[in-house]
């Protein structure tokens, strides 16, 4: 009886688009992540996340495409971010602390002040992974294909420029190009997961499995591949969950990827110390 | 950077090349060059410029004036003095090694890298992580993979940092036959005096400016090398004194006569 009636839940269209939309994210955000952590960017992922609330602003008063203008002002921001890092005259820790959370502030300010406009903030702050549509999962899949192929062709330079920028410059790589494609890749990928997990989470679903994965990797593959197997999972089980306990689906799907951080982390491994 | 003919036996050129930082001279005036199978030793106190000379030859850093010139695609190995690996990035020694391999071909580049690492005695170290081993084989493990470049010019800085005595005299002599076999010039910068004169063809004494250079017998008897290291600095080759040219204040400026 309970198996039917999961088949049925299962099978209907929201949960298929969302089951669909979170597995194919969680897949690119396992080697995405991973580098986020390497390079130490999550702070950088974070604000991101958190300026891309300022382009839904301006997408709804501009009465644009919300996805496009989501995807345009995040990857402005990379590139205003990536810009500025350059020519430090304050910190980077400053820097982003400052930008992550004027531009949020910004951001609901303008969406407050905008009265023609009626936006649930709260699908924007923590997702809303059941309400998307056909047109949603389109742009979901069409970002993780491009973001899958960009970083399938350029991982070993990828991998070169994080185990080390300078020796990697000297063999021939032109780090700052690579640097700007890899933050490009996480702009988008944030854009399109804001509708799953929403502005404030996003940056977990991006190194929350990678960090689990770690302790059970030897070579920077295995972490990514494990870091997909475990986003997906907590994907899975953290919808599945929302079903059943009534709660929010984006932060389920959040504490489902730290409760296998924490167990993966205090479990005794044979590999690491 | 402009090219040289590819025919000259020069591979690398530095042209009167200048750098302050900031208020400070860090380089003056520098001029010398490396041909093919040629080991040139940088030498000089703490802060004396080397590595920012290095860094300079690399292209890495920018001069204030002068220029460098080299052989057309000029393949360089590079090895740090030291450097920082994330403890978050799981890295083998094989996968390190392997993402320098300039071969494409999977099965040429790990034929390459274990007969690399054979040559250094490091194959034990293939399975292990890169940021538990000792100071000692990652200088090893860095020398591989700028081996792996298959250059014609290798650039040391400070390879037997961490390596201890008995390995070092081994490195050296191990950097002296690579250059001899593989016909690759060679420019490192070493604190190891003794050590390092037996296995060079020349050496520049470096205080910011070039106090003198030439070959190490030369270089150990002049007066501005015993200035800056003392008499017993270079032991087992002669030393005498004669006439010092210029002396050095403690910043490494040339004091004029009248200081003196």
């Amino acid at each position: 009886m309970m198996f039917e009636s999961f088949i049925q839940i299962v099978t209907t269209d929201f949960v298929l688009y969302a089951l669909a939309a979170g597995i194919s994210l969680a897949l690119v955000a396992g080697p995405l992540g991973s580098f986020i952590i390497w390079r130490r960017m999550s702070y950088f992922g974070d604000t991101l996340a958190h300026s891309a609330l300022l382009g839904i602003a301006i997408g709804l008063i501009t009465d644009s495409n919300p996805q496009l203008s989501i995807i345009i002002s995040c990857l402005i921001f990379a590139a205003i971010l990536t810009l500025l890092d350059r020519n430090p005259s304050v910190s980077t820790d400053t820097l982003l602390g400052i930008l992550a959370h004027s531009t949020l502030a910004i951001g609901i300010v303008v969406l407050a002040l905008a009265e023609s406009v009626r936006v649930n903030l709260e699908a924007y702050l923590f997702g809303a992974l059941l309400t998307i549509s056909s047109v949603d999962l389109f742009w979901v899949l069409a970002v993780v294909l491009f973001v899958a192929g960009v970083l399938f062709v350029f991982w070993n330079e990828l991998l070169s420029i994080t185990v080390n920028a300078e020796l990697a410059e000297i063999d021939g790589a032109n780090v700052q190009r690579l640097n700007l494609i890899l933050v490009l890749l996480i702009a988008l990928t944030i854009a399109v997961s804001m509708k799953i997990v929403g502005v404030l989470l996003i940056t977990s679903l991006l190194i929350i499995p990678p960090a689990a994965a770690r302790r059970l990797s030897t070579t920077p593959e295995q972490m990514a591949i494990k870091a997909s197997g475990i986003g997906v999972g907590s994907i899975v089980i953290g919808l599945g969950s929302a079903f059943y306990l009534d709660v929010p689906v984006g932060p389920a799907i959040v504490v489902v990827a730290t409760i296998v951080f924490l167990v993966l982390h205090f479990y005794p491994s044979p590999h690491t110390s | 950077m402009e090219a040289l003919n590819s025919n000259s036996s020069t591979l690398l050129s530095a042209e009167s090349i200048y750098k302050n930082f900031g208020p400070r001279k860090v380089l003056e005036d520098i001029n010398f060059s490396i041909d093919r199978g040629q080991i040139v030793t940088l030498i000089g106190p703490n802060g004396a410029g080397k590595t920012t000379l290095v860094r300079i030859a690399l292209g890495l850093v920018q001069a204030d004036a002068g220029r460098i010139i080299h052989q057309p695609s000029l393949r360089i190995g590079y090895m740090p003095q030291k450097i920082h690996i994330e403890p978050t990035l799981p890295l083998t020694v094989f996968r390190f090694l392997q993402l320098a391999s300039r071969n494409e071909n999977g099965l040429n580049a790990r034929s390459l890298i274990e007969v690399t690492l054979n040559e250094l005695k490091i194959v034990h170290l293939q399975q292990q992580q890169l940021a538990a081993i000792s100071g000692g084989e990652l200088q090893r493990v860095l020398l591989a993979r700028a081996l792996l470049r298959q250059p014609q010019l290798l650039i040391l800085d400070e390879p037997a940092q961490g390596v201890d005595l008995a390995g070092q005299a081994e490195l050296y002599q191990l950097i002296s036959e690579i250059s001899n076999t593989q016909d690759c010039g060679v420019l490192m910068i070493s604190h190891d005096l003794h050590l390092v004169m037996s296995a060079t063809d020349e050496v520049i004494c470096l205080n910011h400016h070039i106090c003198c250079h030439g070959k190490p017998e030369h270089v150990s008897n002049d007066p501005a090398f015993i200035d800056l290291f003392g008499a017993g600095a270079a032991p087992g080759l002669a030393v005498y004194t004669h006439h010092h040219n210029h002396e050095h204040d403690i910043t490494g400026n040339i004091k004029s006569p009248d200081d003196v």
